[in-house]
Protein backbone atom coordinates (compact mmCIF):
# COMPACT_ATOMS: atom_id res chain seq x y z
CA UNK A 1 0.00 0.00 0.00
CA UNK A 2 0.88 3.57 -0.79
CA UNK A 3 2.25 5.60 2.16
CA UNK A 4 0.21 8.57 2.80
CA UNK A 5 1.07 11.87 1.48
CA UNK A 6 2.50 14.36 3.61
CA UNK A 7 2.01 17.54 4.15
CA UNK A 8 3.59 20.19 2.20
CA UNK A 9 3.94 22.71 5.24
CA UNK A 10 4.96 20.53 7.79
CA UNK A 11 5.13 17.08 8.30
CA UNK A 12 1.69 15.60 9.17
CA UNK A 13 -0.67 13.17 7.29
CA UNK A 14 -2.11 15.11 4.34
CA UNK A 15 -6.03 14.71 4.16
CA UNK A 16 -6.58 18.44 1.84
CA UNK A 17 -5.72 18.21 -1.87
CA UNK A 18 -5.82 20.75 -3.94
CA UNK A 19 -5.05 20.76 -7.84
CA UNK A 20 -4.30 24.21 -9.39
CA UNK A 21 -3.23 24.65 -13.24
CA UNK A 22 -1.11 27.67 -13.96
CA UNK A 23 0.42 28.46 -17.63
CA UNK A 24 -0.82 24.98 -18.30
CA UNK A 25 1.55 23.30 -15.50
CA UNK A 26 -0.18 21.34 -12.33
CA UNK A 27 0.52 22.17 -9.19
CA UNK A 28 -0.69 19.57 -6.70
CA UNK A 29 -0.55 21.13 -3.03
CA UNK A 30 -1.20 18.78 0.00
CA UNK A 31 -1.90 19.70 3.31
CA UNK A 32 -2.70 18.39 6.55
CA UNK A 33 -5.98 19.58 8.25
CA UNK A 34 -4.53 22.25 10.65
CA UNK A 35 -2.48 23.52 8.24
CA UNK A 36 -5.56 23.57 5.84
CA UNK A 37 -7.37 25.49 8.70
CA UNK A 38 -4.57 27.76 9.11
CA UNK A 39 -4.15 28.38 5.26
CA UNK A 40 -7.87 29.27 5.26
CA UNK A 41 -8.88 26.95 2.79
CA UNK A 42 -12.01 26.49 4.63
CA UNK A 43 -12.67 30.00 4.48
CA UNK A 44 -13.48 30.88 0.90
CA UNK A 45 -12.38 34.72 1.76
CA UNK A 46 -9.65 34.33 3.05
CA UNK A 47 -7.75 31.36 0.78
CA UNK A 48 -4.84 31.98 -1.30
CA UNK A 49 -3.69 29.14 -3.56
CA UNK A 50 -1.07 31.15 -4.85
CA UNK A 51 0.29 31.43 -1.35
CA UNK A 52 0.67 27.80 -1.12
CA UNK A 53 2.04 27.45 -4.81
CA UNK A 54 4.87 29.81 -3.48
CA UNK A 55 5.99 27.58 -1.19
CA UNK A 56 5.91 24.82 -3.34
CA UNK A 57 8.00 26.30 -5.63
CA UNK A 58 10.98 26.99 -3.51
CA UNK A 59 11.41 23.60 -3.68
CA UNK A 60 14.45 22.59 -4.69
CA UNK A 61 15.82 25.62 -2.92
CA UNK A 62 17.28 28.46 -5.19
CA UNK A 63 20.56 28.91 -4.23
CA UNK A 64 21.47 32.61 -2.99
CA UNK A 65 24.79 33.65 -1.83
CA UNK A 66 24.64 33.03 1.81
CA UNK A 67 25.20 36.16 4.35
CA UNK A 68 22.84 37.95 2.02
CA UNK A 69 21.40 40.33 3.23
CA UNK A 70 19.19 43.61 2.25
CA UNK A 71 20.46 46.40 2.79
CA UNK A 72 17.58 48.52 3.72
CA UNK A 73 15.15 45.95 5.83
CA UNK A 74 18.32 43.37 7.02
CA UNK A 75 16.30 40.61 5.17
CA UNK A 76 18.20 37.26 4.62
CA UNK A 77 17.16 34.58 2.04
CA UNK A 78 15.97 32.09 5.05
CA UNK A 79 13.73 34.85 6.35
CA UNK A 80 11.55 35.26 2.65
CA UNK A 81 11.78 30.98 2.63
CA UNK A 82 9.77 31.12 6.05
CA UNK A 83 7.33 33.85 5.35
CA UNK A 84 7.29 33.88 1.68
CA UNK A 85 7.26 36.99 1.50
CA UNK A 86 10.12 39.74 1.29
CA UNK A 87 11.09 42.74 3.56
CA UNK A 88 10.62 45.51 1.71
CA UNK A 89 10.88 46.85 -1.86
CA UNK A 90 14.39 46.79 -2.11
CA UNK A 91 14.78 42.92 -1.43
CA UNK A 92 13.31 42.91 -4.98
CA UNK A 93 16.83 44.05 -6.27
CA UNK A 94 18.86 42.19 -3.61
CA UNK A 95 17.17 38.84 -4.04
CA UNK A 96 16.55 38.78 -7.38
CA UNK A 97 18.72 35.57 -8.22
CA UNK A 98 16.23 33.90 -5.80
CA UNK A 99 12.93 35.83 -7.09
CA UNK A 100 13.90 34.96 -11.04
CA UNK A 101 13.25 31.45 -11.30
CA UNK A 102 9.83 31.74 -9.25
CA UNK A 103 8.27 33.82 -11.53
CA UNK A 104 8.26 31.64 -14.17
CA UNK A 105 5.94 28.97 -12.06
CA UNK A 106 3.82 31.95 -10.20
CA UNK A 107 2.64 34.31 -13.39
CA UNK A 108 1.73 34.43 -16.74
CA UNK A 109 4.41 36.32 -17.92
CA UNK A 110 7.42 37.48 -16.15
CA UNK A 111 7.44 41.25 -17.40
CA UNK A 112 4.99 43.96 -16.19
CA UNK A 113 2.45 45.10 -18.94
CA UNK A 114 -0.22 47.20 -16.74
CA UNK A 115 -0.66 50.23 -15.51
CA UNK A 116 1.69 53.11 -14.45
CA UNK A 117 2.04 55.45 -11.42
CA UNK A 118 2.81 58.28 -14.34
CA UNK A 119 2.58 60.82 -11.66
CA UNK A 120 4.77 59.21 -9.05
CA UNK A 121 7.42 58.10 -11.55
CA UNK A 122 7.72 61.38 -12.57
CA UNK A 123 8.14 63.31 -9.32
CA UNK A 124 11.21 60.54 -9.22
CA UNK A 125 12.33 61.33 -12.25
CA UNK A 126 12.04 65.24 -11.48
CA UNK A 127 13.84 64.47 -7.47
CA UNK A 128 16.88 62.22 -9.35
CA UNK A 129 17.19 65.23 -11.67
CA UNK A 130 17.62 67.36 -9.07
CA UNK A 131 20.53 65.27 -7.01
CA UNK A 132 22.57 65.70 -10.16
CA UNK A 133 22.14 69.08 -10.53
CA UNK A 134 22.41 69.95 -7.29
CA UNK A 135 26.10 68.01 -7.36
CA UNK A 136 26.93 69.43 -10.70
CA UNK A 137 26.30 72.91 -8.84
CA UNK A 138 28.48 72.08 -6.19
CA UNK A 139 31.20 70.60 -8.74
CA UNK A 140 31.36 73.89 -10.67
CA UNK A 141 31.09 76.14 -8.09
CA UNK A 142 34.23 74.41 -6.74
CA UNK A 143 35.60 74.18 -9.72
CA UNK A 144 35.22 78.34 -10.21
CA UNK A 145 33.29 77.61 -13.61
CA UNK A 146 30.97 80.12 -12.68
CA UNK A 147 29.00 80.80 -16.15
CA UNK A 148 27.74 76.99 -15.51
CA UNK A 149 27.05 77.28 -12.03
CA UNK A 150 24.86 80.24 -12.80
CA UNK A 151 23.05 78.10 -15.62
CA UNK A 152 22.53 74.91 -13.00
CA UNK A 153 21.20 77.36 -11.10
CA UNK A 154 18.69 78.13 -12.90
CA UNK A 155 17.87 74.52 -14.08
CA UNK A 156 17.13 73.57 -10.66
CA UNK A 157 14.76 76.91 -10.31
CA UNK A 158 12.61 75.31 -13.01
CA UNK A 159 12.79 71.65 -11.92
CA UNK A 160 12.11 72.37 -8.58
CA UNK A 161 9.16 74.68 -10.10
CA UNK A 162 7.86 71.45 -11.88
CA UNK A 163 8.48 69.12 -9.07
CA UNK A 164 5.99 71.64 -6.67
CA UNK A 165 8.99 72.46 -4.22
CA UNK A 166 9.82 75.84 -2.89
CA UNK A 167 12.06 77.31 -5.16
CA UNK A 168 13.54 79.47 -2.33
CA UNK A 169 16.72 77.66 -0.74
CA UNK B 1 -13.38 60.74 13.60
CA UNK B 2 -13.95 56.61 15.09
CA UNK B 3 -15.96 54.51 13.68
CA UNK B 4 -19.15 54.53 14.94
CA UNK B 5 -21.07 50.93 14.32
CA UNK B 6 -23.90 51.72 14.66
CA UNK B 7 -23.92 54.43 12.36
CA UNK B 8 -22.41 52.20 9.92
CA UNK B 9 -24.99 49.37 9.83
CA UNK B 10 -28.22 51.34 9.62
CA UNK B 11 -26.85 53.57 6.52
CA UNK B 12 -28.03 52.58 3.12
CA UNK B 13 -24.55 50.48 1.76
CA UNK B 14 -23.86 49.02 -1.51
CA UNK B 15 -24.11 45.19 -0.24
CA UNK B 16 -27.25 45.52 1.08
CA UNK B 17 -29.13 47.76 0.26
CA UNK B 18 -29.07 47.86 -3.88
CA UNK B 19 -30.95 45.97 -5.83
CA UNK B 20 -29.39 44.39 -9.17
CA UNK B 21 -32.17 41.81 -10.89
CA UNK B 22 -29.63 42.27 -14.48
CA UNK B 23 -27.85 39.20 -13.18
CA UNK B 24 -29.17 37.38 -10.10
CA UNK B 25 -25.99 34.62 -10.38
CA UNK B 26 -23.41 37.17 -10.06
CA UNK B 27 -24.22 38.58 -6.39
CA UNK B 28 -20.82 41.11 -6.18
CA UNK B 29 -17.94 42.59 -7.91
CA UNK B 30 -15.07 43.14 -6.20
CA UNK B 31 -11.44 44.45 -6.83
CA UNK B 32 -8.53 44.84 -4.92
CA UNK B 33 -5.18 46.69 -5.65
CA UNK B 34 -1.89 45.97 -3.09
CA UNK B 35 0.22 49.19 -3.24
CA UNK B 36 3.49 50.18 -1.14
CA UNK B 37 5.52 53.24 -0.28
CA UNK B 38 8.76 53.22 -1.94
CA UNK B 39 10.29 54.69 1.44
CA UNK B 40 9.32 52.12 3.61
CA UNK B 41 9.25 48.22 4.91
CA UNK B 42 6.33 46.30 4.18
CA UNK B 43 3.80 45.91 6.97
CA UNK B 44 5.46 42.59 8.09
CA UNK B 45 9.07 43.72 8.71
CA UNK B 46 8.79 47.48 9.52
CA UNK B 47 8.29 47.92 13.37
CA UNK B 48 5.58 49.99 15.78
CA UNK B 49 7.01 53.25 14.90
CA UNK B 50 7.52 52.96 11.06
CA UNK B 51 4.00 51.27 11.08
CA UNK B 52 2.57 54.03 12.81
CA UNK B 53 4.23 56.19 10.23
CA UNK B 54 3.24 54.55 7.54
CA UNK B 55 -0.74 54.50 8.76
CA UNK B 56 -0.62 58.43 9.36
CA UNK B 57 0.86 59.23 5.59
CA UNK B 58 -1.55 56.53 3.68
CA UNK B 59 -4.64 57.67 6.07
CA UNK B 60 -3.88 61.22 5.72
CA UNK B 61 -4.05 60.64 1.62
CA UNK B 62 -7.08 58.44 1.65
CA UNK B 63 -9.42 60.73 3.69
CA UNK B 64 -8.59 63.40 1.27
CA UNK B 65 -9.54 61.81 -2.04
CA UNK B 66 -12.96 62.73 -3.26
CA UNK B 67 -14.25 58.93 -2.91
CA UNK B 68 -13.69 59.35 1.04
CA UNK B 69 -15.80 62.16 0.97
CA UNK B 70 -18.00 61.61 4.22
CA UNK B 71 -16.09 58.39 4.87
CA UNK B 72 -14.64 57.08 7.89
CA UNK B 73 -11.46 55.78 9.12
CA UNK B 74 -10.22 53.50 12.15
CA UNK B 75 -7.55 52.08 13.65
CA UNK B 76 -8.19 48.51 14.68
CA UNK B 77 -6.89 48.25 17.96
CA UNK B 78 -9.22 50.73 18.92
CA UNK B 79 -12.25 48.31 18.01
CA UNK B 80 -13.32 45.68 20.08
CA UNK B 81 -13.22 41.99 19.00
CA UNK B 82 -17.11 42.10 17.94
CA UNK B 83 -16.57 45.08 16.02
CA UNK B 84 -14.33 43.74 14.27
CA UNK B 85 -15.81 40.75 13.62
CA UNK B 86 -18.91 42.93 12.30
CA UNK B 87 -16.55 44.34 9.39
CA UNK B 88 -15.34 41.25 8.37
CA UNK B 89 -18.59 39.82 7.84
CA UNK B 90 -19.31 42.88 5.46
CA UNK B 91 -16.05 42.18 3.03
CA UNK B 92 -14.57 45.73 4.91
CA UNK B 93 -11.54 44.33 6.17
CA UNK B 94 -9.79 41.09 5.91
CA UNK B 95 -9.56 38.68 8.76
CA UNK B 96 -6.12 39.43 8.68
CA UNK B 97 -6.28 42.77 9.30
CA UNK B 98 -8.26 42.27 11.67
CA UNK B 99 -5.80 40.29 13.52
CA UNK B 100 -3.18 43.02 13.37
CA UNK B 101 -0.83 44.53 15.63
CA UNK B 102 -0.66 48.16 15.94
CA UNK B 103 -0.52 50.66 13.32
CA UNK B 104 -3.12 48.91 11.30
CA UNK B 105 -6.50 50.36 9.79
CA UNK B 106 -8.98 51.08 7.87
CA UNK B 107 -10.71 53.74 5.64
CA UNK B 108 -14.25 52.97 4.61
CA UNK B 109 -16.63 55.29 2.27
CA UNK B 110 -20.04 56.47 3.43
CA UNK B 111 -21.39 53.61 1.18
CA UNK B 112 -19.25 50.59 1.93
CA UNK B 113 -18.20 50.10 -1.33
CA UNK B 114 -15.10 51.16 -1.01
CA UNK B 115 -12.78 50.01 1.46
CA UNK B 116 -8.86 50.92 1.68
CA UNK B 117 -7.09 48.89 4.15
CA UNK B 118 -3.23 50.15 5.86
CA UNK B 119 -0.75 47.88 7.19
CA UNK B 120 -2.41 44.59 6.08
CA UNK B 121 -0.33 42.29 3.93
CA UNK B 122 0.91 45.78 1.94
CA UNK B 123 0.70 49.24 3.06
CA UNK B 124 -2.48 49.61 1.10
CA UNK B 125 -4.68 47.10 0.29
CA UNK B 126 -7.68 49.04 -2.20
CA UNK B 127 -11.07 47.80 -2.63
CA UNK B 128 -14.38 48.39 -4.25
CA UNK B 129 -17.10 46.46 -4.11
CA UNK B 130 -20.35 47.09 -6.38
CA UNK B 131 -23.19 44.68 -5.96
CA UNK B 132 -24.19 42.01 -8.91
CA UNK B 133 -22.22 41.80 -11.92
CA UNK B 134 -20.10 45.14 -12.69
CA UNK B 135 -16.25 44.06 -13.57
CA UNK B 136 -15.62 46.93 -15.87
CA UNK B 137 -17.34 49.58 -14.04
CA UNK B 138 -15.19 48.18 -10.43
CA UNK B 139 -12.30 48.67 -12.53
CA UNK B 140 -13.01 52.32 -13.60
CA UNK B 141 -13.74 53.19 -10.30
CA UNK B 142 -10.58 51.70 -8.82
CA UNK B 143 -7.99 52.65 -11.25
CA UNK B 144 -9.59 56.11 -10.35
CA UNK B 145 -8.96 56.35 -6.86
CA UNK B 146 -5.51 54.34 -7.14
CA UNK B 147 -4.89 57.53 -9.67
CA UNK B 148 -5.75 59.83 -6.91
CA UNK B 149 -3.64 58.36 -4.70
CA UNK B 150 -0.84 58.19 -6.48
CA UNK B 151 -0.43 61.80 -6.72
CA UNK B 152 0.42 61.95 -3.11
CA UNK B 153 1.96 58.79 -2.49
CA UNK B 154 5.37 57.18 -4.05
CA UNK B 155 4.71 53.74 -4.84
CA UNK B 156 6.53 51.38 -4.77
CA UNK B 157 7.23 50.60 -8.69
CA UNK B 158 9.57 48.41 -10.72
CA UNK B 159 9.20 48.96 -14.85
CA UNK B 160 10.18 45.24 -15.16
CA UNK B 161 7.84 44.09 -12.50
CA UNK B 162 5.35 46.41 -11.89
CA UNK B 163 3.92 47.05 -8.91
CA UNK B 164 6.10 45.96 -5.96
CA UNK B 165 4.60 44.00 -3.30
CA UNK B 166 5.26 42.06 -0.05
CA UNK B 167 4.17 38.48 -1.60
CA UNK B 168 5.76 38.29 -5.11
CA UNK B 169 2.27 36.25 -5.71
CA UNK B 170 0.77 39.35 -6.28
CA UNK B 171 3.80 41.41 -8.01
CA UNK B 172 2.98 43.24 -11.29
CA UNK B 173 -0.65 44.73 -11.63
CA UNK B 174 -1.31 43.38 -7.61
CA UNK B 175 -4.80 43.29 -8.84
CA UNK B 176 -7.14 40.53 -7.17
CA UNK B 177 -10.47 41.25 -9.30
CA UNK B 178 -13.32 38.50 -8.05
CA UNK B 179 -16.94 37.72 -7.92
CA UNK B 180 -18.64 36.25 -5.75
CA UNK B 181 -21.05 33.99 -7.89
CA UNK B 182 -24.43 32.01 -6.39
CA UNK B 183 -24.40 28.45 -8.46
CA UNK B 184 -26.79 26.58 -6.49
CA UNK B 185 -28.26 24.38 -9.40
CA UNK B 186 -24.64 23.30 -10.66
CA UNK B 187 -24.08 22.08 -6.77
CA UNK B 188 -27.30 20.44 -7.13
CA UNK B 189 -26.41 18.90 -10.15
CA UNK B 190 -23.06 17.55 -8.99
CA UNK B 191 -21.15 19.60 -11.62
CA UNK B 192 -19.52 22.07 -9.12
CA UNK B 193 -16.06 19.58 -9.54
CA UNK B 194 -16.33 19.77 -13.58
CA UNK B 195 -16.57 23.98 -13.35
CA UNK B 196 -13.66 24.44 -10.91
CA UNK B 197 -11.92 22.41 -13.33
CA UNK B 198 -12.43 24.31 -16.01
CA UNK B 199 -11.85 27.42 -14.62
CA UNK B 200 -8.67 26.18 -13.64
CA UNK B 201 -7.43 25.45 -16.60
CA UNK B 202 -8.45 29.23 -17.94
CA UNK B 203 -6.02 30.38 -14.72
CA UNK B 204 -8.64 31.24 -12.38
CA UNK B 205 -9.03 29.99 -8.72
CA UNK B 206 -12.53 28.84 -7.12
CA UNK B 207 -13.05 29.56 -3.90
CA UNK B 208 -15.99 28.20 -1.84
CA UNK B 209 -16.94 25.00 0.12
CA UNK B 210 -17.64 22.13 -2.23
CA UNK B 211 -17.56 18.83 -0.65
CA UNK B 212 -19.63 15.99 -1.69
CA UNK B 213 -23.12 16.11 -0.97
CA UNK B 214 -22.46 18.86 1.48
CA UNK B 215 -22.67 22.26 1.16
CA UNK B 216 -22.14 24.53 3.85
CA UNK B 217 -22.40 27.67 2.40
CA UNK B 218 -24.94 28.36 0.17
CA UNK B 219 -23.39 27.64 -2.95
CA UNK B 220 -21.04 30.69 -2.70
CA UNK B 221 -18.19 30.73 -4.95
CA UNK B 222 -15.36 33.10 -5.10
CA UNK B 223 -13.82 33.10 -8.71
CA UNK B 224 -10.83 35.46 -9.14
CA UNK B 225 -7.93 35.84 -11.18
CA UNK B 226 -5.03 33.44 -10.21
CA UNK B 227 -1.87 36.03 -11.72
CA UNK B 228 -0.85 39.38 -11.43
CA UNK B 229 2.22 39.80 -14.00
CA UNK B 230 2.44 39.50 -17.39
CA UNK B 231 -1.02 40.74 -18.46
CA UNK B 232 -2.89 43.84 -18.34
CA UNK B 233 -5.82 44.75 -15.94
CA UNK B 234 -7.96 45.44 -18.81
CA UNK B 235 -6.95 42.26 -20.01
CA UNK B 236 -7.52 40.07 -16.68
CA UNK B 237 -10.58 41.69 -16.49
CA UNK B 238 -11.96 40.92 -19.98
CA UNK B 239 -10.94 37.26 -19.33
CA UNK B 240 -12.23 37.07 -16.16
CA UNK B 241 -15.43 38.98 -16.96
CA UNK B 242 -15.61 35.69 -19.92
CA UNK B 243 -15.07 32.74 -17.45
CA UNK B 244 -18.02 34.56 -15.36
CA UNK B 245 -19.96 34.98 -18.21
CA UNK B 246 -19.70 31.22 -19.15
CA UNK B 247 -20.11 30.41 -15.67
CA UNK B 248 -23.61 32.03 -15.11
CA UNK B 249 -25.04 30.00 -18.88
CA UNK B 250 -24.05 26.97 -16.97
CA UNK B 251 -25.73 27.74 -14.14
CA UNK B 252 -29.23 29.07 -16.05
CA UNK B 253 -28.49 25.30 -17.79
CA UNK B 254 -28.21 23.69 -14.93
CA UNK B 255 -31.42 25.39 -13.67
CA UNK B 256 -33.15 24.97 -17.01
CA UNK B 257 -32.21 21.24 -17.04
CA UNK B 258 -33.32 20.48 -13.04
CA UNK B 259 -36.51 21.81 -13.74
CA UNK B 260 -37.37 19.79 -16.90
CA UNK B 261 -36.37 16.89 -16.00
CA UNK B 262 -37.45 16.73 -12.17
CA UNK B 263 -39.98 19.56 -12.18
CA UNK B 264 -41.18 18.95 -8.69
CA UNK B 265 -37.07 18.93 -7.05
CA UNK B 266 -36.84 22.83 -6.92
CA UNK B 267 -40.01 23.99 -6.23
CA UNK B 268 -40.15 21.21 -3.10
CA UNK B 269 -36.61 22.44 -1.73
CA UNK B 270 -37.38 25.85 -1.87
CA UNK B 271 -40.68 25.67 -0.67
CA UNK B 272 -39.25 23.95 2.40
CA UNK B 273 -36.53 26.39 2.73
CA UNK B 274 -38.65 28.89 3.03
CA UNK B 275 -41.12 27.14 5.59
CA UNK B 276 -38.17 26.44 7.90
CA UNK B 277 -37.36 30.46 7.56
CA UNK B 278 -40.70 31.58 8.22
CA UNK B 279 -41.16 29.08 11.27
CA UNK B 280 -38.21 27.51 12.67
CA UNK B 281 -36.95 28.54 16.01
CA UNK B 282 -33.34 27.38 15.87
CA UNK B 283 -30.75 28.45 13.05
CA UNK B 284 -27.27 27.60 12.46
CA UNK B 285 -25.21 30.33 10.14
CA UNK B 286 -24.71 27.60 8.08
CA UNK B 287 -27.95 26.36 8.09
CA UNK B 288 -29.38 30.01 7.35
CA UNK B 289 -26.71 30.29 4.48
CA UNK B 290 -28.33 26.88 2.35
CA UNK B 291 -32.12 28.21 3.46
CA UNK B 292 -31.21 31.73 2.07
CA UNK B 293 -29.69 30.44 -0.72
CA UNK B 294 -32.82 28.34 -1.98
CA UNK B 295 -34.94 31.17 -1.43
CA UNK B 296 -32.64 33.54 -3.71
CA UNK B 297 -32.80 30.63 -6.47
CA UNK B 298 -36.45 31.08 -5.41
CA UNK B 299 -36.59 34.33 -6.52
CA UNK B 300 -34.68 34.28 -9.67
CA UNK B 301 -36.82 31.37 -10.64
CA UNK B 302 -40.02 34.02 -10.57
CA UNK B 303 -41.42 32.28 -7.50
CA UNK B 304 -40.72 35.63 -5.41
CA UNK B 305 -40.98 39.04 -6.06
CA UNK B 306 -37.88 40.43 -7.69
CA UNK B 307 -37.39 42.54 -5.01
CA UNK B 308 -37.13 40.35 -1.81
CA UNK B 309 -33.47 39.42 -3.74
CA UNK B 310 -32.17 42.63 -1.90
CA UNK B 311 -34.00 41.36 1.19
CA UNK B 312 -32.42 38.04 0.90
CA UNK B 313 -28.74 39.13 -0.14
CA UNK B 314 -28.84 41.97 3.26
CA UNK B 315 -29.76 38.75 5.34
CA UNK B 316 -26.94 36.98 4.08
CA UNK B 317 -25.19 39.17 5.35
CA UNK B 318 -27.09 39.96 8.64
CA UNK B 319 -27.56 36.69 9.73
CA UNK B 320 -23.43 35.49 10.25
CA UNK B 321 -22.49 35.27 13.70
CA UNK B 322 -20.67 38.70 14.53
CA UNK B 323 -24.30 40.66 13.03
CA UNK B 324 -25.86 38.26 15.71
CA UNK B 325 -24.39 38.69 18.84
CA UNK B 326 -23.84 42.64 17.40
CA UNK B 327 -28.06 42.91 16.86
CA UNK B 328 -28.01 41.11 20.91
CA UNK B 329 -26.01 43.94 22.69
CA UNK B 330 -23.65 40.72 23.61
CA UNK B 331 -19.97 40.11 22.82
CA UNK B 332 -20.53 36.85 23.32
CA UNK B 333 -23.48 33.72 23.79
CA UNK B 334 -23.72 30.01 23.47
CA UNK B 335 -24.25 28.91 20.02
CA UNK B 336 -27.33 27.28 20.71
CA UNK B 337 -28.73 31.06 22.30
CA UNK B 338 -27.12 32.15 18.75
CA UNK B 339 -29.19 29.72 16.75
CA UNK B 340 -32.26 31.12 18.45
CA UNK B 341 -32.02 34.77 17.71
CA UNK B 342 -30.79 34.06 14.27
CA UNK B 343 -33.93 32.44 13.89
CA UNK B 344 -35.80 35.29 15.30
CA UNK B 345 -34.74 38.02 12.93
CA UNK B 346 -35.87 35.82 9.99
CA UNK B 347 -38.79 34.77 11.22
CA UNK B 348 -39.28 38.56 11.85
CA UNK B 349 -38.35 39.21 8.06
CA UNK B 350 -40.02 36.30 6.77
CA UNK B 351 -42.88 37.31 7.87
CA UNK B 352 -42.99 40.25 5.57
CA UNK B 353 -42.64 37.82 2.63
CA UNK B 354 -45.19 37.15 0.42
CA UNK B 355 -46.04 33.26 0.45
CA UNK B 356 -44.13 31.99 -3.05
CA UNK B 357 -46.54 31.05 -6.07
CA UNK B 358 -45.51 28.34 -8.28
CA UNK B 359 -45.47 28.09 -11.66
CA UNK B 360 -47.49 24.98 -13.24
CA UNK B 361 -45.79 22.74 -15.19
CA UNK B 362 -44.41 23.98 -18.64
CA UNK B 363 -44.45 27.76 -17.83
CA UNK B 364 -41.15 28.69 -16.86
ZN1 LIG C 1 0.55 20.48 7.86
ZN1 LIG D 1 14.60 44.57 2.11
Amino acid sequence: MASPLKCDLCDNPATVHLTQIVNHKVHKVDLCESCAQAKGVTDPSGFSLADLLLKASLNPEPTAPAGLRCEHCGYAPDDFKKSGRFGCPQCYETFTDLLEPMLDNMHKGTAHTGKIPERALQRKQLHDRLHELESELQSAIKAERYEDAAKFRDEIVQVRQEAGLSTAS
Amino acid sequence: MPLDIDKLLSTPAELTDNSTAKCPVVLMTRIRLARNLSTHCFPGRADDGERKEIFNRCREAIMATSSMKRGMSVAVDELAPLQRQVLVERHLISRELSAAKSGAGAAINKDQSVSVMINEEDHLRIQVLRNGFQLKRTWTAINALDTALESSLDYAFSPRLGYVTACPTNLGTGMRASAMMHLPALVIAGQMEKVVRAVNQLGMVVRGLFGEGSDASGSMFQISNQTTLGESEPDIVKRLHNVLQSIVDHELNARAKLLETDPAKLPDKIGRAYGILKHGHVISSSEAMNLLSLVRLGVDLGYLPDEYRTVVDRLFIEAQPGHILHRADKPKLESDERDRLRADLLRSEFANFPTPGYPTAGNN
